[in-house]
């Protein structure tokens, strides 16, 4: 595969979406809802996180600890972990036929790193190995947004979190908005780049989930009305009351017919 | 013989510079079992004997990674890509918490391989040769790097009688052969191969380690000569 591939769609029976934005931007929040819903409509899926993966857990704990990470590390250490997680929680429930579920992608890596100083080309470079989503959205809020938010509920800000080790300020709530804006500006960028579909983080909670779900009926039309299987075949299907196994596949139809 | 300026192998660190480095950085290259640490430990006396100060680094030794690297290896469970990435990680904490202020100091940095050796493994394991030279862009080119060569048939023995044919420096993650020798044997020529792929492309100094420690010294010792003899003449 040759670099800097985004383009191609990857070759698996199953779909990846994924959610990006800033923090306080809402995407975990509006990820679950669509995980439930999908989950309620019957359809296989799998979640997967963000720097989650064992591996390099307490490597990036002991760097962070010791405030020893620098921009260039930061960023490997953020790719190690994706590639666990894509041998291991993302090409495999792809090739299963699933629905992947990635809160936060490559895209975090090509806003925050490039924020934290390292070059465009080279991390867009390091994750091209990384398939394609099948959907991308971007959760747009502010920079100021973003600051009330977190600040809301949360009584100190982290080092790294703020980027207090690469902004020119030592208060980490001046720094924690510069931080924010810069990652925003990257992602501004490539909502053309990479075809990011757009969702405004500032309005309610259920017109955002809406949005999303309209998107997805649209977008996955083929794979959502295949994804639900016939209900006979498996043992662990039969065991299944029989009342919401008929409820489920007329939703699925109807949310299509909706549109 | 004014110093060649510093450069990076790729890319670079966008935000470090490297415009001064007194110091100078040789690398010793070559597979598992070839004897680079001996070497290392009698070249790094002998630089000292001459009046320089050394730092020594070396592949996965870094305080960051290192314990993780270890962990990960003795899983057997990582893909390649993964291991790469691991690699990279390890030699960037090295390269900006250690390589560059030693140069930056003026100190004489000893490495034991380079990031020659992440693309001799990955060209082996079949990972895609312009992604992990990409990768490794952020490295700054030594100012000598010594091939120690050496042929299969003198290896083995070497390999059989230090750490054996273990587990990762057998390529037993390749499936190769039925056998761990027959393994071994057919990783380590698949990883001399790509060794000798790279002196031209990267302009390695090779020096043949077939031989005793000592004649295998002087051939090293001579080729450092001349990079001590330039860091005597600018600090006059």
């Amino acid at each position: 595969m040759p670099l800097h591939d985004y383009v191609t769609p990857h070759p698996y029976p199953g779909k990846l979406i994924i959610v990006e934005g800033i923090d306080g931007s809402g995407k975990s929040t509006q990820l679950d809802l669509l995980r439930k819903y999908l989950e309620s409509e019957g359809h296989p899926v799998h979640f997967t996180e963000w720097n989650s993966s064992a591996l390099v857990k307490d490597t990036t704990k002991k760097g962070k600890k010791q405030k020893s990470l620098t921009p260039t590390t930061f960023s490997i250490l953020h790719c190690c972990d994706f590639a666990e997680r894509l041998a291991y929680s993302i090409i495999p429930p792809l090739k299963g036929g699933m629905i992947v579920l990635a809160d936060r992608y490559m895209y975090t890596a090509f806003a925050r790193d490039v924020a934290r100083g390292v070059s465009r080309e080279w991390v867009r470079g390091m994750y091209s190995f990384a398939p394609k989503p099948d959907i991308a959205y971007y959760f747009q809020i502010t920079p100021e947004v973003s600051v009330e938010r977190i600040l809301t509920g949360r009584p100190q800000l982290k080092y790294y979190e703020a980027g207090l080790d690469v902004m020119d300020t030592d208060d980490p709530v001046e720094s924690f908005g510069l931080f924010q804006g810069a990652i925003v500006n990257e992602y501004d960028a490539m909502v053309d780049e990479f075809g990011l579909t757009v969702i405004d983080g500032t309005r309610p909670i259920y017109t955002q989930q809406q949005e999303m779900r309209a998107i997805m009926a649209e977008k996955l039309d083929d794979y959502l009305t295949r994804s639900v299987p016939p209900r006979r075949g498996s043992t662990a299907r039969r065991r299944t009351p029989a009342k919401a196994s008929t409820a489920k596949r007329p939703t699925a139809a109807s949310t299509k017919a909706a549109k | 013989m004014p110093q060649r300026p510093p450069r990076w192998l790729g890319q670079g660190l966008s935000y470090a510079a490297i415009e001064h480095l007194p110091g100078r950085m040789i690398v010793l290259e070559g597979t598992d079992g070839v004897g680079r640490s001996t070497q290392i430990e009698m070249l790094s006396a002998w630089i000292e004997s001459q009046g320089f100060g050394v730092v020594s680094t070396g592949w996965t030794r870094s305080a960051l990674m290192g314990p993780t690297i270890d962990r990960a290896k003795s899983g057997h469970t990582l893909d390649a890509r993964t291991f790469s990435l691991l690699y990279a990680a390890d030699f960037a904490d090295r390269l900006e918490l250690q390589i560059l202020p030693a140069l930056r100091a003026g100190f004489v940095v000893v490495a034991d391989r380079y990031v020659y050796t992440a693309f001799a493994r990955d060209a082996v394991r079949g990972a895609d040769p312009g992604w992990v030279r990409e990768l490794f862009g952020f490295a700054l080119e030594p100012d000598l790097v010594i091939y120690m060569d050496i042929d299969i048939d003198v290896l083995m023995p070497r390999i059989l009688n230090g750490k054996g044919c273990t587990y990762w420096e057998s390529g037993m993650d390749l499936k190769l052969a039925d056998s761990i020798y027959d393994n071994c044997v057919e990783y380590q020529n698949r990883v001399l191969g790509e060794f000798r792929r790279m002196v031209d492309e990267f302009g390695f100094d090779v020096v043949n380690a077939s031989g005793t420690r000592e004649n295998t010294q002087r051939a090293i010792r001579r080729r450092v000569q001349k990079l001590l003899k330039e860091m005597a003449a600018e600090r006059a």
